[in-house]
């Protein structure tokens, strides 16, 4: 699999407040990718970095395999998305916004192509209605329209069922899927719900105050048998690297502060033989809530989390 | 670049907001046709005060299509920048406070684009709404109250422009009245990149050309040498430069001669300088910003 988005070592200060610091992650080509923090976590940060909305402090974002900063132009052309709520010229119709955005977008758009896209949504009845009159659900689904007209690679989803009632979300989530599985694109989606995440995503990663805390497979970071175990060794880095080279190393999670392994408690003390047969001085060994528990601890009770993580 | 640019115009036409300095202007101007057509000639013994009791004034051929005009035109183009405020200040900001500035920034057109269409489409509607100043209060004038010699007031006296020597100074009027209005534009550009709310720009456009109005009338010798050479409302006023005729030694007129050409054109000179200035910073301040609306 080829790497469609990779982020490294990117942060974003505003001011007195670090938003997002120090985060590297990478997203492969056809993933649905789960983005999932507490309001604050600096999601919609990193979203806006991505689309060049805001500038980085420091740190580097390849899309497609080009930097994004000197490649800005063509990356884009295949970027569609949506930020946060569907924000649409509310003076214009539906068919003028689509229209609007499809020429931005690099295209020539055909009346033919723009009314099928708003079918695609659901909005062929109302193509040549203002925004105004628009539900919050409609403007959600021609958020939508309008990220895909120009039939991107990739789509950044902000929050998309943000406003949504039981049955838009039920249609984002039918939607987000189909966009991955049927018509083969890269999906990012943020969310601070992990049941969201949990439904549609394959892999994901869980930001906590601009920083990265685990990041894997959602089949396996959810795995009920599992836990994150915390190892807290006399050489971390080597530590790090030994595992690398053995069964555990898939399991590792890349956070630069702490030694983490997503595995199954029973395998503990077989782990623990292990590093001791390479003479690895295991200072300690804490296994830590499973991942549901955990994302639940950082969104209920902020300050145990530090103390969890720290 | 095109592109943008008729998706801005596009965006300027449809919105409710643009017509309204149309209107405004029309109802305006229809009003001081009305009320000069009712009592044009009373309100002219009045203006003219004693002269008319030395001089054989003929009110009736003094009240002409090209004298309206130029009434009109002294009591509107104080008053045109803010309607120019009113399209200017909303470009940016109206996006940012609507919630489309992030989607804009986000597709593959540069940030210096966006600004210069933006400008460019500002200046498209300025020049519409001039025009729409011209066809009102020119030709709409002119067939009401028909065409003949224009007495213009200056400094020295009174002054007689022949009316076959006046519509091509009312073309060039229009032309420096264009370019004032643009640096009102750059301003309230400038003001919009700034801010996330569309008011703000626009109430701030408008209190920047009142103090710097007042600061240019006032006859306070240090403002005068220090500051009035470097504020734009200096220069704004300049159009009526082109209604100041030449005159001989003998102090004959000398028929399609402009007698301050020379400050015209500094004044030409140094709004242009305002609006290059103006706009640079704008594309300045738009390309480093951080989108977060």
């Amino acid at each position: 699999m080829s790497a469609i988005i990779e982020v490294n070592n990117l942060s974003k200060q505003f001011k007195e407040v670090k938003a997002v610091d120090g985060l590297s992650f990478t997203v492969e080509a056809g993933d649905v990718y789960g983005f999932l923090g507490q309001n604050g976590a600096g999601k919609s940060t990193t979203i806006r970095m991505l689309l060049t909305l805001i500038k980085p402090t420091t740190g580097d974002i390849h899309i497609f395999g080009k930097n994004l900063s000197t490649h800005r132009h063509e990356i884009l052309k295949e970027v569609g998305a949506v930020i946060e709520k569907p924000d649409l010229y509310k003076f214009l119709t539906a068919y003028d916004n689509l229209a609007i955005f499809a020429k931005l977008s690099g295209m020539k758009p055909t009346r033919a192509l723009l009314l099928d896209q708003l079918k695609l949504v659901g909005l062929e009845e109302r193509a040549f209605s203002k925004v105004k009159t628009f539900s919050q659900g409609m403007k959600q689904r021609l958020g939508i329209a309008v990220a895909l007209v120009h039939n991107p690679r990739l789509i950044l989803l902000d929050e998309p069922t943000n406003g949504l009632d039981p049955q838009g979300i039920a249609d984002m989530r039918k939607l987000i899927l189909q966009l991955s599985r049927e018509m083969g694109k890269t999906v990012l989606v943020s969310s601070h719900l992990l049941n969201e995440i949990e439904l549609i995503a394959n892999r994901m990663i869980i930001i906590h105050k601009g920083k990265k805390m685990v990041e894997g497979k959602v089949a396996e970071l959810l795995d009920p048998s599992k836990s994150l175990v915390q190892l807290e060794t006399g050489n971390d880095t080597l530590t790090r690297e030994q595992l690398k080279q053995t069964e555990w190393g898939a399991m590792l999670q890349q956070n630069e502060q702490h030694l983490r392994i997503s595995m199954n408690k029973r395998d503990v003390p077989r782990l623990v033989a292990y590093l001791v047969s390479l003479q690895v001085q295991v200072l300690s060994i804490n296994p830590m809530h499973s991942l549901e528990n955990y994302f639940l601890s950082l969104t209920t009770q902020p300050d145990h989390v530090e103390s969890i993580t720290n | 670049m095109w592109n943008l640019l008729q998706i801005e115009l596009f965006k300027i036409m449809r919105k409710p907001r643009t017509y309204l300095a149309f209107g405004i202007i029309a109802a305006f101007i229809f009003l001081i046709q009305l009320g000069l057509l009712v009592n044009g000639k009373d309100w002219m013994m009045f203006v003219m005060g004693s002269l008319g009791e030395t001089m054989n004034i003929d009110y009736n051929k003094l009240l002409n299509g090209y004298a309206v005009c130029f009434f009109v035109l002294n009591l509107l183009l104080v008053h045109v920048p803010i309607l120019v405020a009113l399209v200017a200040g909303d470009v940016v900001s109206g996006e940012a406070s609507m919630g489309t500035l992030r989607l804009l920034a986000a597709k593959p057109v540069s940030r210096t684009q966006i600004i210069l269409a933006k400008f460019l489409a500002t200046a498209v509607y300025v020049f519409a709404l001039l025009a729409w100043i011209a066809v009102i209060s020119l030709v709409v004038s002119l067939a009401v109250f028909g065409e003949n010699d224009v007495v213009v007031a200056k400094a020295s006296g009174l002054q007689l422009i022949e009316a076959s020597d006046v519509l091509w100074r009312y073309f060039f009027a229009f032309g420096f009245a264009f370019i004032a209005m643009m640096v009102v534009a750059a301003i309230s550009l400038l003001l919009s990149t700034l801010s996330e709310n569309s008011i703000g720009p626009i109430v701030a456009t408008v209190g920047i050309i009142i103090v710097c109005t007042l600061i240019s009338e006032m006859e306070i010798p240090m403002y005068q040498k220090y500051i009035k050479p470097y504020l734009f409302t200096t220069y704004m006023l300049g159009w009526k430069g082109f209604f100041y005729i030449g005159s001989t030694a003998d102090g004959e007129t000398i028929k399609g001669s402009i007698q301050y050409l020379p400050a015209i054109l500094k004044s030409v000179g140094a709004l242009m300088l305002y609006i290059v200035v103006l706009v640079a910073a704008s594309v300045f301040v738009f390309r480093k910003k951080d989108i977060l609306s």
